[in-house]
């Protein structure tokens, strides 16, 4: 009965979702104040609805409802409770179901805090959201539907994908949807204002936070995926440039582009266009991820969904929406022209060139991922295109932005001298090629990674530092400090994300160029030294999980006063009939030691691979910073007051 | 030949799961090994979803890199490696461009990798033009009438 009730509130969704497109659409047109009206409760109406069919789908996962297909393709009864929630968004259908929910909650929080807004525009934004809800959920009643019964009942389901029973891989698709769809706000924003015919600093003031908002959530779950894909696969990688990895990564770079572009348009009121069309190509980019990892046309390791018919219509979304906005875009951006003037060294220039960067880096990802199949198409060569052209093609890239960053960080706007926003930055630039220069004498024979990366990383982190500190004036120490501590927020989250931005980049060259590895077969009792440390395989035992049998070793690790046992493990699960591997992993500070348990070997033994990793831990750290910088930022003064600001003036008229 | 007898053995065994690189795959000499290594890198397991024989668990994969060791320890250079994995020789048919994971650079192929090079001059261009008409141009709008000026420091307010 709930599951019917579920069904019924998502068509009637559908419906909402109509009614809040066209209504508010027309009235905004003609200026007709109650139509307009009809977007908010519209809205939340929508939320509601959406909401309440997925509490009703959880339901169902929840009490193993097996007369649920989906359930059945799912679930099992003995599945831990974690993975019988998370199961619901780990398929095609329920995750539809979560991403129309948090399109469903972007809209009703736009609703809800769009008070400031002008009329007609926050109607227009609010038709083009309720317009994206009506195609996504035409798409899953047409093509996906999650609420579909069994006649017949099958008494346990199939398992979830054994890979995706983990808590990293529970939480990562939310927060990647979060933040494809969180894009979708600055995509209706973009449509609204084209539509309104036109941009203002304003305009860049409201887009902004809905943008780093969806790049905060972007940048988590990527990490999380990243972070799962280190511990779960076995060999302890973290980027394969895989097409579903290279999916959420290209409006990461996009949305990183326009949170940029809209300070310019904030501040300065130039680069309007520019922004309008980067709002529109960071949900394209999002709409093509979907297409992507739903519709199996380019094979990968996240292939739950092979579906060709479903493929074709998020590609006819993609190209309705993608395209109609574009095409609203050449008919009107015409008219958006820029006021701001300034000079070509200043921080405008700068942001272009961050811009260019970024977006062109995204677009060489773009056209590595989508290579094997067009030179299918076309000239009907059958190849590959793999971790090292990405390598190779993307990591200029990143270089040449991080050698940037910090100088064009601190350019003055209008107009700089680059010579004197460089004096204060020029003995941070020897010491981090200092920095860099010593571990490459250190570590001879080695590859240039590592050095490289080291100088780069601490370069921007110091870059970062220095931004902030000379924003405080030439006082005593105290009163730096006190000015340091009252800096806007948005200061703040700058230098915070830049950070952490410089982090990463240490903690993935680092990481690559300074681990080792060992590969041998190991009898239980055998002791055998990898990079300082010693490992002894002690024991290996069955142990029985609640739904998967594993063989599972006890390896004790000791250096000096370190000396702590491992569990690497590989499971089998009977139901869904696949192996994992579970690598026994002790975070540190400076490296993670990483053992992973292979085959027992014809002679007697099992196959023993240990890695000591560098500075894993800080490429996850990395990641985290660079979100908060981004949830920092988001929480400076001029977001909040602007929510608030109407109704402050509202209280304040009587006293005129 | 030892193509379909690979895709028979890979069939035979697929159920079996192994691990990437074995103890017993390797070859005694380090230098050799890491260019084994190196190599496997490159090369895709071809009944995987987008891994490279190093990483893979299939029995395939594992038959590949011995393959990659034996034409190592036969004295084949790199390239002569790869060669023979594409093109193979007169009793074996080669796998194909397929089985390269960063693609060469020749043909159609080209466009792919003048495609970076190529959309970064291109952009640098533009946004060349752009600054340059930006420090040129003269301020074009309209100057905001009282309404609207007042709405901005209503919006702006701090």
């Amino acid at each position: 009965m709930i599951v019917e009730l579920g069904h019924f509130a998502l068509t009637l969704a559908l419906a909402v979702a109509l009614v809040q497109t066209v209504v508010p659409l027309i009235g905004a047109h003609y200026r007709w104040r109650g139509w307009m009206a009809v977007a908010e409760p519209a809205a939340t109406a929508q939320l509601l609805l959406i909401g309440f069919a997925f509490a009703a789908l959880t339901w169902a996962f929840v009490v193993s409802d097996f007369s649920l297909r989906l359930v059945v393709q799912n679930s099992h009864t003995l599945k831990p409770m974690l993975y019988k929630v998370s199961g619901v968004w780990g398929n095609h259908e329920g995750s539809l179901l979560l991403w129309v929910l948090i399109l469903a909650l972007f809209g009703a929080c736009a609703a809800w805090f769009g008070g400031n807004l002008p009329a007609t525009l926050k109607a227009r934004v609010l038709a083009v959201q309720g317009s994206i809800g009506v195609a996504f959920l035409l798409f899953m009643l047409l093509t996906s539907n999650p609420f579909l019964r069994l006649e017949i009942p099958p008494m346990d389901g199939r398992d979830l994908n054994p890979l995706l029973q983990d808590p990293g891989l529970a939480f990562h698709p939310p927060f990647l949807y979060l933040g494809y769809v969180g894009l979708s706000m600055a995509f209706s924003f973009a449509v609204a204002a084209l539509i309104e015919g036109r941009v203002d600093a304003a305009w860049g003031r409201w887009v902004r936070p809905w943008t780093l908002a969806a790049w905060v959530f972007l940048t988590i779950g990527i990490a999380l995926g990243s972070w799962w894909a280190y511990y779960e696969l076995g060999w302890g990688g973290f980027w394969f440039w895989d097409p579903v990895e290279n999916a959420s990564f290209m409006p990461w770079l996009i949305a990183a582009a326009l949170l940029h572009s809209a300070i310019v348009v904030e501040k300065r009121e130039a680069l309007k266009a520019w922004t309008i069309l980067l709002a529109i190509m960071a949900f394209g980019f999002s709409l093509i991820g979907t297409f992507i990892v739903r519709s199996g046309i380019i094979t990968s390791v996240h292939a739950f969904a092979n579906d060709p018919e479903r493929g074709v219509f998020v590609l006819m979304i993609f190209a309705l929406f993608t395209g109609g906005a574009l095409m609203l875009f050449a008919a009107r951006a015409g008219a958006l022209e820029a006021k701001g003037i300034f000079a070509t060294v200043s921080r405008e220039s700068a942001l272009v060139l961050n811009n260019v960067l970024l977006t062109v880096s995204c677009f060489v990802v773009f056209v590595g991922t989508i290579w094997p199949l067009l030179a299918e198409l076309l000239w009907a060569r059958k190849l590959s295109v793999g971790p090292p052209f990405f390598d190779m093609a993307f990591t200029p890239f990143a270089i040449a932005l991080a050698l940037l960053l910090p100088f064009g960080s601190m350019l003055p706007w209008k107009r700089g001298d680059a010579a004197r926003t460089f004096r204060p930055l020029r003995g941070l630039a020897v010491l981090a090629a200092a920095a860099g220069v010593l571990v490459w004498a250190m570590q001879t024979g080695r590859s240039a990674l590592g050095p490289v990366g080291l100088a780069l990383g601490l370069w921007v982190i110091l870059g970062a530092g220095s931004d902030l500190w000379l924003r405080t004036g030439r006082e005593g120490l105290g009163s730096r400090l006190r000015r340091l501590a009252r800096l806007p927020r948005a200061d703040w989250g700058k230098a915070v994300a830049h950070a952490g931005l410089g982090l990463t980049i240490f903690a993935i060259a680092g990481h690559l160029a300074w681990q080792t590895e060992d590969i041998r077969v190991a009898r239980v009792g055998d002791s055998f030294d990898v990079g300082g440390y010693t490992v002894t395989l002690q024991d290996v035992r069955r142990v029985e999980g609640p739904n998967y049998i594993s063989t599972m070793a006890d390896m004790r690790v000791q250096r000096g006063r370190q000396d702590f046992v491992l569990n690497p493990e590989k499971r089998i699960y009977p139901v869904a009939g696949m192996p994992t591997t579970e690598a026994g992993i002790d975070y540190g500070f400076w490296r993670d030691v990483y053992l992973v348990l292979g085959d027992p070997q014809e002679g007697g033994g099992f196959a023993v691979r240990s890695y000591i990793k560098p500075f894993a831990s800080w490429l996850w750290a990395g990641c985290i910073i660079m979100a908060l910088g981004g949830v920092v930022s988001l929480s400076d003064r001029r977001y909040r007051i602007a929510a608030g600001a109407r109704r402050a003036h509202r209280a304040m008229a009587p006293a005129e | 030949m030892i193509r379909a007898a690979v895709a028979a053995l890979a069939l035979a065994v697929a159920a079996l799961p192994a691990a990437a690189v074995q103890p017993d795959e390797m070859l005694a000499d380090p230098a050799l090994e890491a260019r084994a290594r190196a190599i496997s890198e490159n090369l895709r397991c071809l009944v995987c979803r987008n891994e490279s024989i190093d990483e893979s668990n299939a029995p395939l994969a594992r038959d590949l890199r011995l393959l990659v060791r034996e034409r190592i320890l036969a004295g084949d250079t790199d390239e002569e490696v790869f060669a023979y994995i594409v093109h193979g020789d007169d009793t074996f048919a080669g796998f194909g461009e397929y089985v390269l994971l960063r693609p060469t650079a020749d043909g159609t192929n080209l466009i792919l990798w003048v495609a970076g090079p190529a959309m970064l001059a291109g952009g640098l261009a533009l946004a060349g033009a752009y600054v340059r008409r930006r420090r040129a141009a003269a301020d074009p709008t309209p100057p905001l009438d009282a309404a609207e000026r007042a709405r901005l420091a209503e919006i702006l307010k701090d």
